[in-house]
């Protein structure tokens, strides 16, 4: 192994020497180079984020004030979906799935992983670039395409897909059904196949790198937390995804071609359909089968970044780093057994049921290990609050929130009376939405100097966390009691019952925060865009991390490194061990004689 | 109007990113410092906002507790729901404690183990003994709370009893049908077919009336529609004529279907279905008796959740599901109790459906048994009343949902 990647390092000097102007496009656009198709897919990313974002500020406006006018959203919208100012019924439920399908899939899947995959799996792996070059290229390309669709399906006349993120058939199936069943889902699920075909490609680049490229001294026992975050992440990809891609390409088959898998016996607009025997229930386990990996998808990195920002801004190693390790690998395996628990509902058998109840709580003991051995890391610390320690900390209170009432949730039986309701929007906002946000705004602020040479302001990343978090508790934590007064979600107003007219100003409340949680988003842009252009120089290693990212020039250059590869001596969390002079011993410190390694 | 907002909107977010470039440029000037040295200052301020954060986090959950707590849903008004009640208390404890327990120690240590620089932080890479209580402790509470919550779990999805009685709950955008058996007992539900649902016979119940009704039906369609093309088929474009001829063979299948229902039902009097009641915009339920509930779907899936009796499932087209339990309290125990003289149980639709699925309702009304024989006695009785019900379901059909009626879609 060791000769291997040695060779392999030799081989890319030797290639690196010879290397020829880049012109701009090469350079930009159809960048090989991971550093760059890290920040294309963090700009995307953000890109997409700004639309969903705007998206459940619309939504949040009618459930706020029902029936309200509001001149931006006829501006925004036009005549057709917000006809004088109020917001058309098929319209809600579009932006209620366009929001959901842009934040899990383009920006918690795609921005999160796509961006800080590929910016330090070379890095920190001490690896010139990702295994394929250009297959990373075409995953970006892939994302670039599917995201394009997914936003040009909001310009139909029909409207886009609106059956709900998860888009459960026959609704989704059938065109008569609502509008959004038209040429919007058809987008939708052409946008979906391209973007199985990025995160594969990613995924498979990930792994491979990570077996492979590993520098001299790098065991799979010396690779900072992020990396094993990354690396099982992109297993549970790659496993899943197909999944996914074989549930839509059948979903096509029934909407085009007259198949019945998931259509039985239905008689809808006057007319009986033709297909007979499949099951809508055949495709919500389909779906589910990537769709619950999907959210450890999207969380494992986000833990992993934290894991690692903790530790170096704690000035202290991070606390059980192999239990860490075996949390991440216990949670990443488990996430493919409990995939049922989406569906105690559907009349699935009651025994079959208990069996993911089992399977689901047991996902809480790697969860509730993972916490306290964050809390053991911060207990003794000498913590530097950087905005991104602080979105840590931020993380580690979202995780714990949301992660609580996922007990409810997993026990069929209380799950019959909240399932569908707010409390699992409550429940799923906070512990995958905010935790993972929140896990890439760390990532953005630390590594912000390793992607773009420069320094984010300061200042306004505290105020920018602040306004964050308050914010995201204050939407998301009345949910709950919402949920719990017995209201589902994707309701277009609730004002035709009587019994939710006492949670309405508990909407009021939600709408609010939402909103300026909105706007405080601008704190972030403005110091994201102007830190690129004008920020402070960035130092060499401006955290005092461990890390092999920061043995590289501040200036990208192609491979990585000028000289050879840096080698690796020792574990990435060696923080104020005792008898050091410095509280931090990069990687590449030679062990001293007698030191142990962790 | 519009356009001036828009225009105040711009404006003021021009103003808005040039005073925030001018703050940043000033703290980055004032600080005279580089961006990466976090002053003491700022480290002791931002731990003790983490502290102050959690005492107003914990400030915030409790005014929702108070407020919110109990008000979310009334007593429950079914048996098996007490029990579920029991359990999310149980379970409500727990997640209580462990969110303050580890959110205090979270920030607390945040606040307390601030930087400062004569300080070194204690090197504490692992501890195995830690370690396992942690695992520990989780899996054992868990392990309580997964066995407590399996037995309400099968106790909930038991095998209803024999003399439950039984209701169907039928499903389509954007309403529900409710049909109960009639007053011979012992004969149950009639069966159905999809290939049945028409105007006059909404959830596809087979009886011979209804099964030489639609093969009538669909033989007039075919037979117009064949004439059609017969006489216009050189006027129309291509493209239209590509259109009829595939909704000609689709009525041929269709009504081939119903003839296979025909064939099958030979042998078969389906007597039973002639005393089927069907109702809509309310239905009762007994009090004090098991009922089990049969789902159905005509078009999507729809959820059936009667959110005061702790009840749901979903209703798939083209399986039933069920779901059984004991309403113990009366609609109008429920209204001294709450005080509301207009208070009404209700059965809404739980799982996104279509434009309308906000507004997919229908009242239940819980009924001493002998009221609820009465009731169920005039649904059934009476050939005329029967009549006006269906008359008046259909007009709230088409005025409820904003699609189009049925029949007129077919037509189309």
């Amino acid at each position: 192994m060791a000769t291997a990647s040695h060779e392999h390092n030799a081989h890319h000097d030797d290639h690196h020497e010879h290397h020829h102007e880049e012109n701009f496009i090469s350079k930009y656009i159809f960048s090989q180079d991971h550093k760059m198709i890290s920040k294309q897919f963090l700009v995307t990313a953000i890109f997409m984020a700004i639309v969903a974002m705007m998206m459940s500020v619309i939504f949040r406006m009618q459930l706020g004030w029902p029936g309200e006018k509001f001149g931006f959203v006829e501006a925004l919208l036009g005549d057709r979906w917000g006809e004088d100012g109020i917001l058309d019924k098929n319209m809600y439920l579009a932006l209620v799935t366009i929001h959901g399908t842009i934040m899990v899939f383009f920006v918690l899947t795609g921005g999160l992983s796509g961006t800080f995959s590929n910016l330090l799996i070379p890095f920190q792996c001490g690896a010139r670039d990702m295994a394929s070059g250009f297959l990373n290229m075409l995953s970006y390309w892939f994302f670039f395409a599917s995201s394009v669709i997914m936003l040009g399906s909001l310009f139909l006349e029909t409207g886009p897909a609106s059956g709900g993120w998860t888009i459960y058939p026959p609704l989704s199936a059938l065109p008569q059904a609502m509008p959004g069943s038209g040429a919007g889902m058809t987008w939708w699920l052409v946008s979906m196949a391209l973007f199985v075909a990025s995160a594969l490609l990613g995924g498979l680049n990930y792994i491979v790198t990570v077996l492979n490229l590993r520098t001299k001294g790098m065991k799979m026992t010396r690779l900072p937390l992020t990396i094993w975050a990354f690396f099982v992440t992109a297993i549970l990809g790659v496993l899943s995804f197909p999944v996914l891609f074989a549930c839509v390409l059948l979903l096509i088959f029934d909407r085009s071609m007259g198949t019945s898998f998931y259509l039985s016996d239905i008689n809808i607009g006057g007319e009986a359909l033709d297909q007979t025997g499949g099951s809508p229930i055949l495709f919500q386990h389909l779906f589910w089968f990537l769709g619950h990996p999907e959210v450890y998808i999207v969380l494992l990195p986000a833990l992993g970044i934290s894991s690692e920002i903790i530790s170096t801004n704690s000035r202290k190693p991070i606390f059980g780093y192999r239990a860490m390790i075996g949390s991440i690998l216990a949670i990443g395996f488990l996430s493919f057994i409990v995939w049922g628990h989406h569906m105690f509902v559907t009349g699935m058998n009651p025994f079959l049921g208990a069996v993911f109840v089992f399977t689901t709580l047991l996902i809480a003991i790697p969860s509730a290990v993972k916490v306290f051995n964050y809390i053991t890391t911060i207990w003794k610390g000498n913590i530097v609050y950087t905005p991104a320690m602080l979105f840590s900390v931020g993380l580690v209170s979202t995780f714990i929130t949301g992660g609580v009432t996922g007990i409810i949730l997993a026990d069929s039986a209380l799950d019959i009376n909240v399932h569908d309701t707010y409390f699992v929007v409550a429940h799923f906002h906070i512990v995958m939405g905010m935790s993972a946000i929140f896990g890439m705004f760390a990532g953005v602020y630390h590594w912000f100097p390793r992607m773009y040479g420069r320094m984010m302001n300061t200042k306004l990343g505290f105020a920018h966390f602040w306004t964050t978090i308050v914010c995201a508790y204050g939407v998301f934590f009345p949910m709950h009691f919402i949920g719990l007064a017995g209201a589902p979600r994707r309701y277009y107003e609730y004002t035709q019952f009587p019994m939710f007219d006492h949670v309405a100003d508990l909407n009021v409340v939600v709408s609010v925060f939402a909103i300026v949680g909105a706007i405080a988003q601008g704190i972030f842009l403005f110091n994201f865009f102007y830190s690129v252009f004008r920020g402070q120089k960035a130092p060499q290693n401006p955290w005092k991390s461990n890390t092999l990212e920061w043995t590289a020039p501040v200036e990208h250059i192609h491979g990585n490194w000028p000289g050879a590869i840096p080698e690796v001596h020792r574990w990435p969390y060696d923080y104020s061990k005792p008898g050091k002079e410095e509280d931090f011993i990069p990687q590449t410190v030679p062990l001293e004689e007698g030191e142990e390694d962790h | 109007m519009i356009k001036l907002l828009i225009v105040i909107v711009v404006v003021l977010g021009v103003i808005a990113i040039a005073q925030l470039a001018k703050v940043y440029e000033l703290t980055a000037k004032l600080r005279n410092a580089r961006e990466e040295n976090i002053s003491q200052r700022e480290n002791k301020m931002n731990a003790t906002l983490l502290l102050v954060f959690m005492f107003a986090l914990y400030a915030f959950v409790i005014w929702h507790f108070i407020k919110y707590g109990d008000g979310g849903l009334p007593d429950s008004a079914s048996l098996h729901g007490q029990d579920l009640d029991a359990l999310l208390n149980f379970n409500w404890v727990i997640i209580i404690a462990v969110f303050f327990l580890t959110n205090t120690l979270l920030f607390y240590f945040a606040y307390k183990y601030y930087h400062r620089p004569d300080r070194k932080a204690y090197y504490f890479p692992h501890n195995n003994k830690l370690e396992l209580i942690w695992t520990v402790i989780p899996a054992v509470v868990l392990a309580v709370i997964i066995i407590y919550g399996l037995r309400v779990w099968n106790d909930v999805t038991d095998e209803a009893s024999e003399d439950a009685i039984v209701i169907e709950l039928y499903s389509k955008q954007f309403d529900w049908t409710a049909r109960y058996g009639g007053m011979n007992d012992l004969d149950g539900l009639g069966d159905t077919d999809y290939n049945l649902v028409s105007g006059t016979n909404p959830l596809g119940i087979i009886t011979k009336q209804n099964i030489a009704d639609k093969y009538a039906e669909l033989d007039e369609q075919v037979k117009e529609l064949e004439h059609k093309i017969e006489h216009e088929k050189d006027i129309m474009s291509d493209r239209k004529l590509g259109e009829l001829t595939d909704k000609l063979e689709h009525l041929k299948r269709h009504r081939s279907r119903v003839f296979d229902i025909r064939e099958r039902s030979n042998n078969n009097e389906y007597t039973y279905a002639d005393d089927d009641i069907l109702v809509k915009g309310e239905f009762h339920i007994p009090k004090g008796k098991e009922v089990l509930f049969i789902f159905r779907s005509q078009d999507v899936i729809h959820s059936a959740y009667m959110p005061h009796f702790r009840a749901q499932m979903n209703t798939v087209p083209g399986m039933t599901t069920q779901f059984k339990m004991v309403p113990i309290i009366s609609t109008d125990s429920m209204r001294i109790k709450l005080d509301d003289p207009s208070f009404n149980y209700v059965l809404l639709c739980n799982k996104i459906c279509g434009a309308a699925h906000f507004n997919m309702q229908m009242d239940i009304v819980v009924d001493e048994y002998e009221d609820y024989k009465k009731w169920l006695e005039e649904q059934g009785a009476p050939a005329e009343e029967a009549d006006a019900t269906t008359e008046t379901a259909k007009e709230e059909e088409s005025t409820a949902g904003e699609d189009k009626p049925a029949d007129e879609l077919a037509e189309n």
